[in-house]
């Protein structure tokens, strides 16, 4: 392989690296994020609320934070648990 | 509803790490990246703490106050946010955020500093919720999918709690209450006897 060969060869290697480059746009302007309980398209969502619904979505995730709660999971717990709570 | 909140239960946490991993997992995080850690103080000493930190989603947020280009922004659960196509990577966050969230990506050819990454709350970005692009760049969106954070919610001891802050600071003070005392109910003293027994042997 002579000199040009392998010149050649290292610039068409150069030009062909840029092709693995995605579009990219710039927007100075920043985006408005949406709400939450307008639910995201996706095949993950849980059950029990409805989409568009704020209050809705709020019952949920206060639901779903007492499935952090041991207190309210367990009934041993809860019957150990004193009826008053400050 | 109040504003979305971490608290972290010291006297729970085992530093099993489960939660880095939790959140490595679920959104994809690059290598060099920890959207949460564990730390631990007196690390080897009995009694030693550990908790789980990452962005706190501060009420007035040092990073949104210092960003020059302004790429913060709150939704309306206060979960602090950041737009990556407005971020242009200059650390200024970092410096500002006295518990290290905000942190830089260093990959390719010249080991750059890449677009600031940080703990979303599983709450993605600006991108269409639940779209790859939102994915792409800030991980899964949990919340649209009513879910709470993925570090929180596999959390095996339940030392980290995500939510709703009332919610969350309810379900601690009930458990403080009922545990009624300190490591040696729950936790360090009940796995390795109290800290004094420790320091005697």
């Amino acid at each position: 392989m002579n000199m040009r060969s392998t010149i050649a060869m290292a610039m068409m290697a150069a030009c062909a690296a840029g092709c693995g480059d995605k579009p990219q746009t710039a927007s100075a302007a920043k985006k408005a994020d949406g709400k939450a309980w307008d639910m995201a398209q996706s095949n993950h969502v849980a059950e029990g609320w409805k989409a568009g619904d704020q209050a809705s979505w709020e019952a949920q995730m206060r639901l779903r934070a007492q499935g952090q709660n041991e207190y309210s999971r367990s009934a041993a717990a809860v019957a150990v648990a004193p009826t008053k709570t400050p | 509803m109040a504003r979305m909140k971490f608290l972290c239960d010291a006297e729970r946490c085992i530093e099993c790490n489960g939660c880095v991993t939790a959140c490595k997992a679920e959104h994809d995080v690059p290598w060099g990246v920890n959207r949460r850690r564990v730390v631990t103080l007196n690390d080897g000493v009995p009694g030693e703490k550990s908790i789980s930190v990452a962005c706190m989603h501060c009420s007035d947020a040092p990073c949104m106050a210092v960003c020059p280009v302004d790429c913060f922004y709150r939704t309306d659960e206060g979960v602090v946010l950041h737009d990556k196509d407005i971020c242009i990577g200059c650390g200024y966050c970092s410096y500002a955020c006295p518990f290290g969230a905000p942190q830089f990506p260093t990959n390719g050819t010249f080991g750059l500093r890449g677009k600031m990454d940080k703990c979303t709350f599983c709450a993605g970005g600006p991108e269409v919720n639940g779209s790859d692009a939102e994915y792409e760049k800030y991980g899964r969106n949990r919340l649209a999918e009513g879910k709470l954070p993925a570090c929180a919610e596999m959390c095996s001891t339940k030392a980290l709690l995500g939510g709703d802050g009332d919610v969350v600071s309810d379900i601690f003070r009930n458990r403080v209450l009922l545990r009624g005392k300190g490591s040696e109910v729950w936790g360090w003293g009940t796995a390795y006897g109290k800290p004094s027994q420790g320091t005697k042997s």
